[in-house]
């Protein structure tokens, strides 16, 4: 039965997400419904395909209600809605969507760019012991008793010796009958994740550059925390310098000035050695900018840098060069010209709009690594 | 950790105690004279209710995404605490009725006492009477038809035709399955016969015949003959409810889409009589669980929390009317008065408000008047013979409208004819528009004519036309329908993928 409705469900979802049955997508609405969170109010999306039907004008028909008010007077909350269904929709203040879980979403990118899983690094130094409450044992304390299993054993106890009473069944645990939980110590190797998020803020990045960086920001981390967990991450931006801040910074600060890459670099260096030896983790460091940098000088500093120590420290370094109206992309061409276009772990990729983020986040993540 | 039946839809046993409650509650039931099909309680979860009630109590239905959007939306009021499910009861023979397992005692208690009530309605209402009460087997065979059917043609070609039957699904005369197969009226067919020539009445007497056959009398009969005979040219000769059924007979459908719309009118043919006791069956339902549970199977400690579900049951919104509610207040209403003998010409003509309000004949008739009206009714009978002006004042009911001025819903009228009239509509034809069919040869080309019985409402345009496409992928030529707009007699045609609309 479960199957049943299961498999129906999952179909309809699809329909919603457009990914099947195009010709019903006109007739998808977004009912919703209001629910609260703790003290939050949330808005819980409805998605509803409505079947055509011969019908009145929704707003003809009015219909019969009961309480009290003079004619003229407006119905107020809990609006009537014609046909069935859905409640109403009336404002809250902290409305919260809650349709895709974080997970959900990383499926539908993984589907629809088609990601292979990621292949984790080699080495899983990094140890954890879990205990387990997977075993059943004769002792334990009593905040472990396992209730069902101790049932069970009274009753098969008590039918065996012909106590049990169907017409009367009470049940009296002996000694014996109790089980407990009990624990097992698990040793599991985890595979722990960092992204160095690295953003040039110089004053050729606009906001619209930024926003491109922050949505495939958001959908790189979306799709590494499928992949990983626990993962970490941190931020750098930089202009002349270079300087860690908070993920809000991050994404907010514009200065302006020159751009000198191979700070970032070196910062990022310093956070991998400090903090993620790269035996125990897998790095990713995303690097995004116009494509300007200080000096030719700086540029070649950059490519050492890569080539000596991070390029040996990291899974894949990612270059995303985001095209602005000031920039010359030059440190693109400078890359590719010294890595070729197909490095193994440098990936870059170029974004020249709202539009080429999907593509990019494809030439990042596509090569499952 | 849980093991067991989880997964399947297996017929688990009450336990001891629920078993005893439900004999109990069954003894109070009949006691009452409720008289029953047997009914099988199965214990769910919330998961399998959620399920369940998507699939309209079902367990095997072919599958369909509509299904997954009910549930989607059951199981996201649950976990989000905005509706549950107490009841759920189908009407087949035995009854099957489900119990949820987290449910408190008291709550089953109510169920169960709720259940007999509508199981009572589904056997002695005479609506119901004519509903295929082996419905399980029914839909786990149409099931299997289907599956079979997107086994062989593909999940998408037959789903897509399912949708479009759905479109037509409402497009049924519930009333059909009381008038019986239509015996042509010999006497209007003998009549030719009897009246020989262009209807002129025999007669051996000659100089008689100016009198038997004055001219006024053979110009009418001529006048319907030559109607008669148009009548004749077309076909259905009278305006058909049943679209489905006329398709059926007469659109161009491969042997399995044939089958597929026969399943899809089967089942809404089914569901019907609950639409149409919608207001009945769940006022008949309370008004039982009430009185069984308040006067006989609560217990002191159990009041509260019977109190409580029981006010949550019959709370009304604004601008709703909860047919639980209207249902059981009607019902004791009646009650009230055939008891006290608050009917007849001699009340209705009794306009003294004191001796109105002192009214007791002390009949006590009104038990029997309600079973009576429980047997009898639908809703638009129920609410048109029963709703009275002091029930209106009592309930504060009121009508409510759009005002496209100030962009809101707002109460119109406290008039008791105008709330009876809107709620009456409201509920006939499950406030959908009347649909007909009357020529399936329009054009004289085979194109389709649906005509709209238009009652003060206009369609909606944008719906007719999507409803229309729909149909036309059935009907496979041009289809028309005829309606009113404005005041204005339109007729919309959809031909070779394009809308056009002429006024009549």
């Amino acid at each position: 039965m479960l199957y049943n409705i299961k498999r129906d469900h999952a179909r309809f979802r699809n329909i919603v997400k457009g990914k099947i049955k195009e010709n019903l997508k006109k007739y998808v609405t977004h009912g919703e419904m209001i629910g609260r969170k703790g003290k939050e109010q949330v808005t819980i999306p409805i998605p509803q395909i409505e079947i055509p039907r011969f019908r009145f004008g929704d707003k003809d028909s009015g219909g019969v209600g009961q309480g009290d008010g003079e004619p003229g007077d407006p119905l107020g909350q809990g609006e009537p809605q014609p046909g069935e269904g859905e409640a109403g929709n009336q404002a809250g203040d902290h409305q919260l969507e809650v349709d895709l879980t974080l997970q959900e979403l990383a499926e539908i990118l993984g589907e629809q760019l088609e990601l292979p899983k990621i292949e984790p690094r080699g080495h899983k130094t990094l140890k954890s012991k879990v205990d387990k409450y997977t075993s059943i044992s004769h002792q334990g304390p009593n905040s472990l008793r396992h209730f069902k299993r101790t049932f069970r054993e009274t009753l098969r106890r008590q039918i065996s010796s012909g106590v049990y009473n169907p017409e009367k069944p009470v049940i009296v645990p002996i000694r014996s009958d109790m089980r407990y939980r009990s624990w097992k110590s698990d040793v599991r190797h985890e595979n722990n994740a960092v992204i160095i998020y690295m953003m040039d803020v110089s004053g050729s990045m606009g906001d619209e550059q930024k926003e491109i960086v922050r949505t495939e920001a958001f959908w790189i981390d979306t799709w590494l925390r499928s992949q990983y967990k626990g993962i970490e991450t941190r931020y750098i931006i930089h202009d002349a310098t270079a300087r860690e801040v908070d993920e809000e910074t991050f994404f907010k600060t514009r200065e302006s000035g020159g751009t000198l890459i191979s700070s970032a670099y070196k910062l990022c260096q310093k956070i991998i050695e400090t903090d993620y030896p790269p035996s125990e983790w897998n790095i990713y460091p995303f690097h995004f900018s116009d494509g300007d940098n200080w000096s030719g000088e700086d540029t070649k500093l950059c490519l050492e840098l890569l080539e000596k120590q991070l390029l040996h420290e990291t899974n894949v370094f990612c270059y995303g060069q985001v095209e602005s109206r000031y920039g010359s992309g030059q440190f693109y061409k400078d890359l590719k010209e010294h890595f070729g276009e197909k490095h193994d772990s440098v990936i870059l990729s170029k974004v020249e709009n709202k539009e080429g983020i999907l593509q990019s986040i494809k030439d990042f993540l596509g090569k499952g690594k | 950790m849980s093991r067991g039946s989880g997964t399947e839809f297996t017929s688990s046993d009450l336990t001891p105690e629920l078993a005893r409650v439900r004999d109990e509650i069954q003894g109070y039931a009949r006691g009452y004279g409720l008289d029953c099909f047997e009914v099988i309680f199965e214990m769910v979860d919330a998961e399998q209710i959620n399920s369940l009630a998507a699939l309209g109590g079902f367990p095997v239905r072919y599958p369909h995404w509509r299904f997954g959007m009910d549930y989607d939306q059951l199981s996201k009021g649950y976990t989000w605490g905005l509706q549950k499910i107490y009841e759920m009861v189908i009407n087949t023979d035995p009854s099957y009725a489900y119990l949820m397992k987290a449910n408190s005692m008291v709550d089953q208690k109510t169920v169960m006492a709720h259940v007999y009530g509508h199981v009572d309605f589904f056997k002695n209402n005479i609506w119901f009477s004519k509903t295929n009460r082996k419905m399980l087997d029914t839909m786990a065979n149409h099931a299997v038809r289907i599956r079979d059917y997107m086994d062989r043609y593909g999940q998408d070609t037959v789903e897509n035709f399912i949708d479009r039957c759905l479109a037509l699904e409402d497009l049924i005369d519930p009333f059909l399955p009381f008038v019986g197969t239509k015996s042509k009226d010999p006497k209007e067919e003998g009549d030719g016969a009897a009246t020989g020539a262009r209807g002129r009445l025999k007669t051996d007497r000659q100089y008689m015949d100016k009198y038997i056959n004055p001219p006024e009398f053979l110009e009418e009969q001529k006048r319907k003959a030559e109607d008669q005979a148009r009548k004749a040219r077309r076909y259905p000769s009278e305006p058909m409810k049943d679209v489905l059924a006329f398709l059926l007979e007469n659109a161009p459908l491969e042997d399995w889409e044939y089958d597929v719309l026969s399943i899809v009118r089967d089942e809404a043919y089914y569901f019907a009589p609950q639409w149409q006791t919608k207001i009945m069956n769940e006022g008949w339902a309370s008004y039982w669980h009430s009185k069984i549970m308040t006067q006989k199977a609560l217990k002191d400690s159990e009041v509260i929390d019977f109190a409580d579900a029981h006010a949550g049951t019959l709370a009304m919104a604004p601008g709703r009317i909860n047919p639980y509610k209207v249902g059981i207040e009607l019902f004791r209403d009646i009650e009230d008065r055939w008891n006290r003998g608050r009917f007849g010409k001699e009340w209705d003509e009794c306009d003294n408000m004191v001796e109105r309000d002192r009214w007791d004949r002390k009949l006590g008739l009104g038990r029997q008047k309600i079973f009576e009206v429980r047997r009898v009714c639908n809703d638009v009978t129920f609410i048109d013979e029963y709703l009275t002006e002091e029930f209106v004042e009592r309930f504060q009911l009121y009508t409510y409208g759009f005002n496209r001025r100030t962009n809101q819903y707002e109460i119109q009228d406290r008039d008791f004819k105008k709330v009876k009239e809107k709620l009456l509509f409201q509920i006939s034809n499950r406030g959908q528009p009347m649909m007909y069919v009357t020529d399936g040869n329009y054009h004289n080309k085979g194109e389709l004519l649906l005509w709209h019985r238009h009652q003060g409402i206009d369609l909606d345009g944008r719906w007719t036309r999507e409803t229309m496409t729909a149909l036309s992928e059935i009907w496979r030529r041009p289809v028309n329908v005829e309606t009113e707009v404005d005041g204005q007699k339109k007729i919309y045609s959809f031909v070779d993928g394009e809308f056009t609309e002429k006024v009549l």
